[in-house]
Parts: structure tokens; sequence; C-alpha cells
């Protein structure tokens, strides 16, 4: 188990990375990856909460995503509300939506669960595809841009602190989080629903919870997405993206915080890197990501593990 | 052993994408949907570009410079599309943009394009991308409503007034159905009838039996692309339906003639010129060009010509032609020759651009009306 000063510690080396790293990029486009990796991360890291921690498949989250930001949206840039009070309302619909959502579903276990997200998800991104009015249709919507008490996020740089301190944030809370009674609760669900019954525990309620947080966190990064790129289409809420989040999510490692982190990074930045492979972009692609999960069964993260358990045994050793 | 290796192929990878070509080319960006559910425009258009730019290279290039084509694959998606366009514009620094292929994209990066002051040529349909004229946005790819236009022309000719729609769902027939349902009471046609199918759907009769069976239909309409409007074609003949059926620009390959077979014979269908360049009137302006194109792609890729290459065709040679006369590489200078475009004569027609016109192709060169006879196409008159 971690120590409290191990967290801390893994905070600040977390915020001293994000804080130098803009010294490297050499203009904005290295920006614009970098802020996808993290709202990426932000969403990544919620649903491996309720993977990687509960158990739970989702294979909605992009529909979930999509449908908070499509909220913020139209509250915003239809009905003039303000960015940050709509993504508020946003974030409360959402909550509200997955919890009666989590009820039903999630009283379903393996591939029937993975059924019904998947059907709600689709379910979610035909509506938005059909609801011309409101969404745009397929051809997607512009977006206002994202004023706060006045200041406009216009430049690359107020969106990249903007997202850093949400993603230290949110990485600090997880982490204690997932090392308070909670946590360890999740992951005696995570290993065996009956015996956590047996032991008192309401499984039903705490999976609705953490169904709930990883909807949430979904929204606000879907929802700040749409206001980074200006521009919102119903692929936001496509099953693909949701595939995309899951194999974020297993590629970076089940069940580790900065695994989510590593699966985000890696998939953003990596179709950009094999841009030169050109046609055979694609398959490089799949063959890097079939590599990884021969080689690192337990996703990149477990890459770490294997560096500290030799530490160990050398200064068990030595 | 294997991790090492792992690790040292990223590794290689990570370096080998950062390798720059030399530095005084002319960088031209194409955004293309090459790959994913809109691979039938993107692909001729890849294609076309990196032939056309080789060609243009070995003749020695733009004002002594090579062209350098820098191209990304977006799958159709427009989130895609906003990334590579940013990093067309920041990381690339090219000095235009061609693509993308599909309407939603380009709606999504114009923003960009705009703040970045680099000239664009979308290869998009819908008539929103130049209406109202935005000053780094061009486009000369005719418009679903001039096919529109087109066909409810010819309906007025024939004096057949009330209209029975069947389009497909997907973006092209949906942005089709909504520009002709816009335009027919221009010409004085009624739409009485307005069914829609699904994708993948491999069965269009119930939707035909009910325009069978509307009293008041004359005439059907099919905005779609791909083997949906086959299969209505053939629904078509199978139900013995006796109106006469138009389809759009979406369909005009003679893959569709193959697929559709004698059920296609009498269907009239709305398409660009290139499609049948060799029958053209030699009086039409840019038949010698549209002749070349289809001839030199048929031949160097071995597969029918569509009119989307084209898009790529023009789109190239108006920029081309625009670095040629500013003799210079400056965004802003392309962009001011671009809008002074006069009498250029592309695979999709004759394009005249001008400072409120950024579209610039005129209906009658850039849509004409086919009707398949003996399983060929003839043009109507």
């Amino acid at each position: 188990m971690l120590k409290k000063y191990n967290i801390n510690a893994q905070i600040i080396f977390l915020t001293v990375v994000l804080m130098i790293i803009p010294f490297f990029f050499e203009n904005d486009f290295y920006y614009e990856i970098a802020i996808l990796s993290m709202l990426n991360a932000l969403i990544v890291i919620g649903l491996n909460l309720l993977m990687g921690y509960a158990g739970q498949v989702s294979l909605g989250h992009g529909a979930f995503a999509g449908l908070g930001a499509y909220i913020s949206v139209v509250l915003s840039t239809t009905y003039g509300l303000n960015p940050l009070l709509s993504i508020f309302i946003s974030v409360t619909i959402m909550a509200l939506l997955s919890f009666l959502i989590s009820k039903p579903i999630l009283k379903l276990k393996g591939h029937y669960l993975a059924m019904a997200t998947l059907g709600i998800g689709i379910i979610i991104s035909i509506v938005l595809e059909v609801e011309e009015e409101f969404t745009g249709g397929s051809d997607g919507m512009s977006v206002d841009s994202f004023v706060v008490f006045g200041y406009e996020f216009s430049d690359s740089t107020a969106w990249y602190v903007l997202c850093a301190v949400l993603l230290v944030f949110t990485i600090w809370a997880f982490e204690n989080l997932i090392n308070s009674p909670f946590g360890r609760l999740l992951r005696s669900i995570h290993d065996s629903e009956k015996a956590a019954n047996s032991v008192g525990i309401d499984v039903s309620y705490y999976k609705s919870i953490v169904f709930v947080i990883s909807v949430v966190i979904a929204t606000i990064a879907g929802s700040l997405y749409a206001f980074f790129s200006g521009f919102i289409s119903p692929q936001e809420a496509s099953f693909s993206h949701s595939i995309e989040l899951v194999v974020m999510v297993v590629l970076g490692g089940l069940g580790r915080v900065y695994g989510a982190l590593f699966g985000a990074v890696i998939l953003t930045v990596l179709p950009q890197l094999l841009t030169s492979f050109e046609d055979y972009e694609t398959l490089v692609f799949g063959c890097i990501i079939i590599a990884v999960m021969i080689f690192m069964p337990k996703g990149i993260a477990s890459l770490f593990d294997n560096i500290l358990k030799k530490k160990e045994q050398n200064s068990a050793s030595s | 052993m294997v991790k090492n290796f792992t690790l040292r192929a990223l590794a290689l990878m990570f370096i080998s994408s950062f390798i720059i070509l030399s530095a005084s080319t002319i960088k031209i960006g194409a955004i293309v949907a090459a790959t994913g559910p809109a691979s039938f425009l993107g692909d001729p258009e890849l294609k076309t570009l990196q032939h056309y730019v080789k060609k243009i290279n070995d003749a020695g290039g733009v004002n002594g410079q090579m062209i350098e084509l820098i191209h990304y694959d977006t799958g159709a998606s427009p989130k895609k599309a906003v990334t590579f366009t940013k990093r067309l514009i920041n990381q690339d620094k090219v000095v235009a943009i061609i693509g993308p292929s599909t309407s939603g994209e380009t709606m999504a990066i114009l923003k960009f394009v705009k703040k970045a002051k680099i000239p664009l040529i979308s290869m998009a349909g819908a008539v929103a991308i130049i209406d109202p004229v935005k000053p780094y946005v061009f486009k000369i790819v005719a418009t679903d409503r001039m096919a529109c236009e087109k066909v409810m022309a010819d309906l007025k000719k024939r004096n057949l007034t009330n209209l029975a729609l069947i389009s497909g769902s997907g973006g092209f027939g949906k942005s089709m159905r909504k520009q002709c349902k816009a335009v027919a009471p221009k010409f004085g046609i009624k739409i009485v009838a307005d069914e829609t199918y699904g994708k993948k759907d491999s069965d269009m009769t119930s939707q035909l039996l009910k325009i069978k069976n509307n009293k008041d239909v004359q005439v059907v309409l099919n905005p779609g692309f791909g083997q949906g409007p086959a299969i209505v074609t053939k629904n078509y003949a199978q139900l013995k339906i006796k109106h006469p059926l138009y389809q759009s620009h979406g369909v005009a390959s003679k893959k569709y003639i193959e697929i559709a077979g004698k059920s296609s014979e009498g269907v009239r269908v709305v398409a660009p010129p290139v499609v049948v360049a060799d029958k053209l009137d030699d009086s039409v302006a840019n038949k010698k060009v549209a002749l070349a194109y289809k001839n030199e792609y048929e031949k160097t890729f071995n597969s029918q010509v569509s009119s989307f290459g084209g898009h790529a065709y023009d789109s190239l040679y108006i920029i081309v032609n625009a670095i040629k006369r500013a003799g210079s590489t400056n965004p802003m200078k392309i962009r001011d020759e671009i809008e002074k475009t006069q009498g250029f004569e592309g695979v999709d027609g004759v394009v005249n651009l001008s400072p409120t016109d950024h579209l610039g192709l005129d209906t009658k060169t850039g849509m004409i009306m086919l009707e398949i006879r003996n399983g060929d196409w003839t043009i109507v008159k």
C-alpha cells in the first residue's frame, strides 16, 4: 500500500514534469496534443476507477462524455449561459442520469453489463445525430469560446495550465480515494462481490457511486474538450470513441491511476507519430497495441513495477 | 531482451517521424478521408493529389521550387480533422490546405484556418462552407443544392410536379434531402412523400411500397451513395413502379450500373461531367481537361474515374496557378491570387472566383443530366 508521503511525492513529481514539458514545445501543435492527452487522461482515470477498481466494464463512456459535452455546449452556445454554469448544470444532469441508469444495469455482470453499456452508448449517439435542431446533426455544431469570470481561454498556454491543474488535482484526489477505506471496499467488490456482500458492503450502492463519479469526470473532460476545440460532432459520442477509451485503460494498465495517464498519452500521441508511415499507419498502430498486450499484459504501467521490483531485489541482495 | 526491443522500436519510430525533408519546398497540406466511411471520396482524392504533385515536380515544380504534399488521413472524423489542421498550420507550416473530404470536417476546421490566415480549398459538398463567403475558404465542388436544382429543372421540363424522396440516412443523403426540399418550391415542385433508409439496410421494399401506393407521386428521387441506391433501383424494378426514377451524383460511376444491372435502364442520374468526359460535346469548355484527367486516372490506377478525384485535381491546380501568379509562397498572396482565378478549366467545370463568390462553378457546367440506356450513360440534352 502506498504511504501518504509517497502520494505527495508523486504529485509533486507530476507537477514538476508538467511544468517542465512546455519548454520542449516548439509550437502550438505540441500544446494541442498535450491538452488532448490530458483531457483524455481525465476521462480514462475515471473509467479506470470503474473498470480497474470496481471491475465494471463500460463500453459507453465515449457516449456519456459526448452527451455531457453536448449539454454544456447547447446550454452555453445556444442558450447563452455562462460556460462554467453550463458545465455545472451538465454535470448535475449527467450525475442524476448515470445514477438512474446505474441501478438496473450494474446488476448485470460481465458480457451482459458490457452489452447494456454498449446499448446505452449507441442510443445516445443516435439521439445526438438525429436531434438536428439541438445538436446540428451529423455535421456537428460550433462552440462559443470558454469565458470564465471575464477571462477568455483563447491561447493554448491557458488551456494547458487549466488542464494540467485539473489533471494533477484529479490524480491527487484519486490516489487518496483509492487508498482510503472506500478504495479498499471497491477492490473487495472487484475481487469477489459475494465476499464483499457477506461482510455487509452494499455492493450495488458503491458500484453506482463509482459509475456516477466516472461519468461526472467524463462530462467535465468532454465539455472542456468541446470548448477547447470550438467544435463538437456526434462522433464524440460514437462507439469507436468509447472503445478508444477502453483501449487506453487496458493499454495503460487496469487498476492503476498512472496507467490511465500513460494509456491516454500514448494513444493520443502515437497516431500523430505514425503519420509518417502513411498507408501502413493503421497496421503499425495495431501491431504496436498487440505487441504491448503480448509483452506487457498488465499494461504499460507494469513496466515500472518491474523496474521497482528489480531495485528491491538488488537492494535485498546487496 | 524483448522489452528492450520494444523500447528500441518505439524510440526508432519516434525519431524517424521527425526526419524533416529538405527545406526549400512549397508545402501544401491535404486533409483527406482516405480510410473509413468516406474513403470513396478520400481515396481517389489522395491518389490524384499524389499523382499530379509528382507530375508537377517531374516537370520542374512551381517557380523553380518543388511541391511537397503533406497529407493526413482523418477517417472522416471531424475531431481528427481539427488536430491535423493545427498540425499542418503550426508544425508543418503549409502555405495552403486542400480538403477535408466531408462537410462536417470542413465546418470543424474553418475557425482555425481563419485564425491562421491560410487559404483552404475544401472538397466537400455543403453550401454552408462558402455561404456566407469567408475570406480564406474556397470550394470548387458542385454543391448538393446544384444537383437538386438540376434535377428540379429536368422535372419541370418533363412536367412532373409531384416528387417522392427516398433518401439514405448518411450525411450525404441527409444533406441533399434537405437541399432538395429547400429548392423544390422554386421550381413549383411538391414533395409528396419523404422516406429514408438506414446505411446498412439491404431491402427498401417497404419504403418503396409506400411510395407506390401513394397516388400523388409522379416521380421519385433517391439521394444517397454506396450500395443503397443500387438496392433501391433493384427493388424499384421488382415492384414494377412505373414512375421515372432519379439518382444523385452519389452514384455517378459505372459501378452503380454494374450492381443495379438491367433494373437501371432508364434511370436518370445527375452527375458531374467528368464521368462521361468522352461523350461530352466538343463545345463544352472543360472537355479537354476532364477527358485528359479521366484517361490518366484510369490508366494510372486501373480503376474507374469518379468525380471526387477531380475535385482534388482542380483544388491542386488552382493553388499551383495562384502560387505561379503570385510568384511567392506567402499564404496571404496565394489567397489573393486564388480569389482572382478566372476561366480556370478544371475537371469539375469552368471556375471563376471573385471576392463575393468563393465557389465560382456554373450550374450549367457543374452538373449534367444522364440517362442509363443499354447499360451505358447517355447525356440528356
